[in-house]
């Protein structure tokens, strides 16, 4: 037993293999670009945002606001068509956890209403507990001087909201829909000149001083700057769908349970409905989502409530540590709440993503900048990754405006350097807590299994360890 | 000021890469046997070269200049917020306000205030500093409607012929370097208007400074051209104070300056020991 849990803890190990990848910069502008552009020209902008996701529109939203930088001639580059986006009854799969952070945010941003006038549901209690042991830890309202937890929002509204902020401010940021870049050409060095070029498919060319890639994953911007991207799969995907839940209820808990093959997570949507997101294993996922809707009821009601096999050892420890913690008079764990049942899957709901972790070691090159996915990537079993993202945007644009109010340009590599440094010092932890927390939860091996449970009780009976856990989460 | 003897090492090694034949000097003629030293005209080509040459190295962020660039960094909010307190923040902050930089060199501090909006005149007893700086004023676009005013002369001289006329006069690591610190004072005072702010950075007079800015800097780093700074001109805060509060100003503020070397950055701190800065208000 044990060896064989030592084996497939050694296989995970392997699967997960370190890859970094390393490209070297093709081709690099020197000062202006060249004749052979000019008939395609199309301008020469401030600053050229690429990617047009939640998290590069909230920044070309951000600077549109902000007095000090509403001036920059920007453009946004957006590889979709322009989308409309029209309230449904029902509920998109894809949705995010916004922190208090990302509300501050986007209530600045004037951008919040816009969410609140079409739907969002706080979350206002969350339980998260092991499946394979008792152990359970609960974060709610109360304990962040009532405000909500998080929000739970769909990606669609977020971006439509957004956006609409966008537009509705007059200012000077153009935007390119359909926009297809086929390569980016980036300075080598911060002087003189910190002019990038970017080729579009159709021969149009742009001029920047200063780029930003927003570009998601797979940044081709990250890729230009040649920078080290450390990055590994989980073999995972998550498997999302809307849930219709048996009963109605206040429905503003978030629940996550632990299974040995990866969490699995109820978000709240409204009374009668939930949004799942369940990490399991590629196969299993794919599985999952050929099942008919009723056996996949039944498999999900399983993950939910299935009692699986424990260790007597870690549950009598776990049973003596509780029993000391209710006689030092602190929260034991064992008043908690009960997971809703699910009835039914909203048709054609069901999707699957694959997960990976994503470190770029670099944030920043000459004139260049990354924000959101493109410079991190995260498993989503906190709902950190857009967070994180938005909190790049906060900081970036307070850190611009701050330059530029003393006189400096909009590439100057001094506010960029604090850039780095500010947003690696607050997302690299992130990220090491939820990737230890991945693999302590994926594994089965006994000590593990016992290691964590005990480590779980007494983060729960602790409120200093919870509140810092919370503190982190939040901003 | 040593900024002015490391532009002349900066100078040397243009010559020496023997793009330049030409010695560019004030006090020395130049070799008549220079093309364009015979031709009619009153551009010197290989002057103008030469300036370009030099102001590239001088322009350089991460060049011979770097101290002084990255000093911009500290200094230029330093002024700023010393001038303009509001919430309302916008692009031009110093819009309209008359500043005096005293021993301006090549611009730099200069052109840093130019770009917040401000009236600048530089001026500085170096006159091939003053042709440096009068040059790249053509350069940066963001100053094209506000280009600093240069004039090649001392403070004394400067003082003559305006008063009451400022408001801030600016004399960033100067006054180290003039002989008579009380006379170079009144004059900064006697040009600021009623009400206008005078602002000083310098090293101060103590072991730690000499350590530091005279001997690690000058003499094991080089980071600063040997010979730049005397350990007796050193003035302390103490000493500064009581000249600008005898004639008539009054001391608003005074932090500590230290450099990292590592992040190669400035920073305002509670230690004075190495450098200051003071910011004082003319009464009347």
């Amino acid at each position: 037993m044990l060896v064989n849990n030592m084996k497939f803890l050694l296989n995970r190990q392997f699967r997960c293999c370190i890859q970094t990848t390393s490209v070297r910069l093709l081709s690099t502008a020197v000062g202006g670009y060249s004749p052979q552009f000019k008939d395609n020209f199309k301008g020469n902008y401030d600053v050229i945002i690429a990617g047009g996701g939640m998290v590069g529109c909230s920044l070309a939203c951000a600077m549109a606001k902000n007095s000090l930088l509403s001036n920059l001639r920007v453009l946004l580059l957006e590889a979709s068509p322009e989308s409309y986006y029209q309230p449904k009854p029902e509920y998109s799969n894809r949705v995010v956890a916004l922190n208090q952070n990302t509300k501050s945010l986007m209530t600045s941003l004037n951008v919040w209403k816009h969410v609140e006038n079409v739907r969002l549901q706080p979350v206002r209690y969350m339980q998260v507990w092991d499946a394979s042991s008792d152990v359970m830890i609960s974060f709610s309202s109360a304990d962040m001087m009532d405000d909500d937890v998080a929000y739970i929002v769909e990606n669609d509204l977020m971006l439509h909201a957004i956006n609409t902020e966008l537009l509705a401010v007059n200012s000077n940021i153009n935007i390119v829909y359909n926009a297809k870049i086929q390569s980016y050409q980036l300075p080598k060095e911060a002087y003189p000149s910190t002019q990038s070029i970017v080729k579009m498919d159709n021969g149009d060319t742009y001029t920047c001083q200063l780029l930003i890639g927003a570009d998601g994953a797979n940044s081709a911007v990250r890729k230009a700057m040649g920078v080290q991207y450390l990055s590994w799969s989980y073999d995972q995907m998550g498997v999302v769908a809307t849930l219709d839940l048996a009963e109605e209820c206040t429905n503003t808990t978030a629940w996550q349970r632990w299974l040995p093959t990866g969490p699995i997570a109820l978000l709240p949507l409204d009374s009668k409905r939930s949004s799942l997101v369940w990490c399991t294993w590629q196969d299993n996922a794919k599985q999952l989502l050929k099942l008919p809707e009723d056996q996949f009821v039944d498999a999900l009601n399983d993950a939910l409530w299935k009692q699986y096999p424990r260790s007597s050892s870690v549950e009598t420890c776990t049973s003596w540590l509780s029993a000391g913690l209710k006689q030092a008079g602190m929260a034991d764990g064992a008043a908690r709440q009960l997971p809703p049942s699910v009835r039914g899957v909203a048709p054609a709901s069901r999707a699957a993503f694959p997960l990976a972790f994503g470190h770029s070691t670099r944030y920043i090159a000459p004139g260049v900048a990354l924000i959101g996915d493109a410079a991190h990537r995260v498993h989503p079993l906190a709902g950190q990754g857009v967070n994180l993202g938005f909190g790049d945007v906060k900081d970036l644009t307070e850190l611009l405006a701050e330059a530029v109010y003393s006189g400096l340009d909009v590439a100057h590599p001094n506010w960029m350097q604090k850039y780095e440094s500010v947003r690696q010092r607050h997302n690299v932890p992130t990220q090491v807590m939820i990737e230890v927390l991945h693999r302590l939860y994926t594994v089965d091996f006994l000590p593990v299994v016992l290691a964590r449970s005990l480590g779980l009780q007494i983060a729960n009976a602790l409120q200093p360890i919870k509140k810092l856990i919370m503190a982190q989460a939040a901003t | 000021m040593w900024s002015y003897k490391l532009s002349r090492s900066v100078l040397k090694g243009t010559r020496n890469n023997g793009i330049m034949k030409l010695v560019w000097c004030s006090t020395q003629p130049a070799p008549a046997t220079s093309a364009t030293r015979i031709a009619h005209s009153t551009i010197d080509t290989s002057d103008v070269e030469l300036f370009s040459k030099q102001m590239k190295d001088w322009w350089n962020p991460d060049g011979p200049m770097a101290l002084l660039h990255t000093f911009n960094l500290l200094r230029v909010p330093f002024v700023r917020d010393g001038l303009v307190n509001t919430s309302q923040k916008d692009l031009q902050p110093l819009k309209d306000k008359k500043i005096l930089d005293v021993g301006c060199g090549g611009g730099i501090l200069s052109e840093g205030l130019a770009r917040l909006g401000a009236d600048v005149t530089g001026i500085d007893a170096s006159k091939d500093l003053i042709a440096l700086a009068h040059e790249h004023r053509n350069v940066d676009p963001k100053i094209a409607n506000n280009k600093p005013i240069y004039i090649n002369c001392t403070v004394e001289d400067h003082a003559k012929t305006v008063a009451n006329h400022y408001d801030a006069v600016v004399a960033s690591e100067v006054i180290e370097h003039v002989n008579n610190q009380e006379l170079f004072v009144k004059s900064c005072i006697h040009a600021l208007k009623p009400g206008g702010r005078i602002f000083i950075t310098t090293p101060n007079r103590t072991r730690m400074s000499q350590l530091f800015v005279i001997f690690l800097s000058e003499n094991v780093f080089n980071f600063i051209p040997k010979g730049a700074h005397q350990y007796e001109k050193f003035i302390t805060p103490n000493e500064l104070t009581f000249i600008l509060e005898r004639n008539d100003c009054h001391v608003e503020l005074s932090y500590g300056i230290l450099y990292n070397p590592v992040a190669r950055t400035w920073d305002f701190s509670q230690y004075q020991h190495l450098q200051y800065a003071i910011q004082a208000v003319k009464l009347s």
